[in-house]
């Protein structure tokens, strides 16, 4: 389409303002993990990895991210297993209440953080009397985390079809034979693509986590909020900024190449 | 193992109900061990609801389903000796071609070696030898098509199932396709069950045919059968081009009020009225409503004068187009050998609409 030039740059300008606005102030984090300076100046000072060497020996943010990445390891466990569960039930079956169903499925993603946070931490203490921890974390990550996956392979089954497994069953293959040789070779970039999507909301989840984790149990996250104000802490969290920053993009940009590629018409 | 006691697929009483909807109405069907069967009619009828009975897709609601003899009414798809060549192919896109076709042996549990074997052989039955390493996405509809019949033939069952195959197809590639179908069934002797809506598919592939309306058969017969001697006005107006006459009309030409039908190409179109007829012959006369120049034929739309209306075709030997549109709105005589009248009875049934001349 024909635009007039001036037009052309201010459009431009607009998209490059809107795009620097959001990326510039991590930017910002990125340059601080670098700045030999305590609190944030500008320009910086110099370049320094001192707050590099002090990150990987920081026994907080280490814990804390251990804790994260199991957290999200297991949540994301737990959402594909359930999720693609979900997606054959609600893809496959009509049942009474199938619609009900498939929207309480997918509401998770769309509540507040903190209704789901206010919520679970109720029904973990007072309901079920549980102390909040690594279990109760697992468990609320996971209600948004199935979202994800569902959506993933619900829409790749409906593409598939079912005439593929149908085929494979007339030649003469058993359900389970047909599920490991044609189904779930089918799904697997779907599966990846929503386990991904899954471990990424799960790993820089905040809101939710600080309702169900409890005293003990610190994710990075947490760790960062925490550490944030501490003068002394505050480039170590720069630092762990950046991290997140490089492991945020990355699940994201793969997950985006493998269903990008699978809606090309290849699987 | 062929079983010469036994028909390859016996059909007894076959209902299918879905909802209030019967879609099958008590089918009965016997056929034979190696015959290439069609089972042709309209979208709605019942054919491909009976064929994914017979291939194990759904359960009847009564009925039973035998395979050469044996009662596989309840067998789920891999416990019976048939194969289904669906209509969208269903070919498994991770997998590429020659992987594709060694599905079923490889399920079967045949070597590695020996089923790739197989299945180079069965690629170039179908001349698509050399494409076993390409993925499906990377063929056309046709190539696409012939892997979906090498992958069902490899396994070698008793019957295999063919549900509106051709269907994808434009339509130089299915006249290529149906010759090699019927070539492919003649060459592996395997019963071939062939569900169609299109009747000209029906007649020149098969041995015979079953016109389904309604989830009930009409008619079971050759090609010949049922466009020589219909027997309802349904078959009559459903292959071929049905040329109706009923009551008054039929009545002044054939002699009771019946459904009569003469074939449009068995009428011959002559511009001089006095001409005397041949014994044996039936002749009227009538106006040209319309001519239809079609290359190789013409057809002429005629409104008799003892009423009713009449198509007949007449192949362009010595006229082109400019002769015959003069013809519109002259009188002609119409002739046929009076053993060319069919008679289809007394049925109430209407033809489908669009058949009939107008």
């Amino acid at each position: 389409m024909w635009l007039p030039r001036p037009l052309t740059w201010a459009l431009r300008c607009a998209v490059g303002l809107t795009l620097a606005f959001i990326y510039v102030p991590l930017l910002v984090v990125v340059l601080n993990a670098f700045n030999p300076d305590r609190v944030s100046t500008w320009p910086p000072s110099g370049f320094t990895l001192d707050w590099w060497r002090e990150a990987l020996t920081n026994q907080g943010a280490l814990d804390a991210t251990l804790v994260s990445v199991q957290v999200a390891l297991c949540a994301t466990a737990l959402a594909l297993a359930l999720g693609t569960l979900a997606s054959f039930a609600l893809q496959r079956y009509a049942f009474f209440g199938r619609d009900a169903v498939s929207l309480l499925v997918i509401l998770p993603i769309a509540l507040p953080g903190i209704v789901t946070g206010l919520s679970l931490n109720a029904a973990f203490t007072a309901m079920l009397g549980l102390d909040l921890g690594f279990l109760t974390i697992v468990v609320a990550h996971a209600t948004f985390c199935i979202v994800v996956v569902f959506n993933n392979v619900i829409a790749r089954l409906r593409r598939l079809g079912e005439t593929a497994e149908a085929a494979s069953m007339d030649l003469g293959a058993t359900r389970f034979t047909t599920f490991r040789l044609v189904t779930f070779p089918a799904l697997r970039s779907a599966l990846l693509a929503g386990g991904l999507l899954a471990f990424a909301l799960s790993f820089d989840e905040i809101i939710v986590t600080t309702f169900t984790a409890g005293a003990g149990t610190e994710t990075l996250p947490i760790w960062i909020l925490n550490n944030l104000t501490r003068p002394n802490n505050a480039p170590v969290v720069n630092v762990v900024g950046t991290c997140l920053i490089v492991f945020s993009i990355l699940p994201i940009y793969l997950s985006q190449k493998l269903s990008g590629t699978a809606s090309g018409g290849r699987f | 193992m062929v079983d010469d006691a036994h028909p390859a697929v016996e059909l007894r009483g076959l209902r299918k109900r879905f909802g209030e909807v019967v879609a099958v109405d008590g089918v009965d069907l016997e056929i034979v061990d190696g015959e290439f069967f069609s089972m042709l009619g309209p979208s709605g009828s019942g054919k491909t609801t009976v064929l994914r009975m017979v291939g194990g897709f759904e359960l009847p609601t009564e009925g039973t389903v035998l395979l050469g003899g044996k009662d596989v009414t309840r067998l789920a798809p891999f416990e019976r000796d048939v194969c289904t060549v669906f209509q969208d192919y269903a070919l498994f896109p991770s997998m590429n071609v020659r992987d594709n076709v060694a599905y079923g042996l490889r399920v079967r549990g045949t070597g590695r070696v020996e089923r790739a074997r197989q299945a180079d052989e069965a690629l170039a039955g179908v001349r698509l030898a050399g494409f076993g390493d390409r993925k499906p996405a990377e063929l056309s509809g046709g190539q696409r098509q012939r892997v979906a019949l090498a992958r069902a033939l490899v396994v070698r069952p008793r019957v295999l199932l063919l549900d509106e195959p051709l269907g994808a197809l434009d339509l130089k590639l299915r006249e290529q396709m149906q010759m090699e179908l019927k070539a492919i069934q003649r060459d592996v002797g395997i019963t071939f069950v062939f569900v169609t809506h299109d009747q000209e598919e029906a007649l020149t592939m098969s041995d015979r045919v079953a016109v389904f309306d309604a989830g009930r058969v009409e008619q079971v017969g050759t090609p010949a059968d049922l466009y020589e001697r219909p027997a309802t006005a349904f078959v009559a107006g459903f292959v071929g081009t049905s040329n109706l006459l009923e009551g008054d009309a039929a009545a002044r030409l054939f002699g009771d009020n019946g459904t009569h039908s003469v074939r449009p190409e068995k009428i011959q179109v002559s511009r001089d009225l006095s001409a005397s007829g041949e014994p044996g012959e039936q002749a009227v006369t009538g106006t040209v409503a319309e001519v239809v120049y079609a290359g190789a034929s013409t057809r002429f739309i005629v409104d008799l004068d003892t009423g009713g209306r009449l198509m007949a075709l007449q192949q362009n030997r010595h006229s082109d187009s400019s002769d015959v549109a003069e013809l519109r709105g002259s009188k002609v005589r119409l002739s046929w050998r009076r053993s060319h009248g069919i008679s289809i009875g007394t049925t109430a049934e209407q033809p489908t609409p669009g058949r009939t001349p107008r």
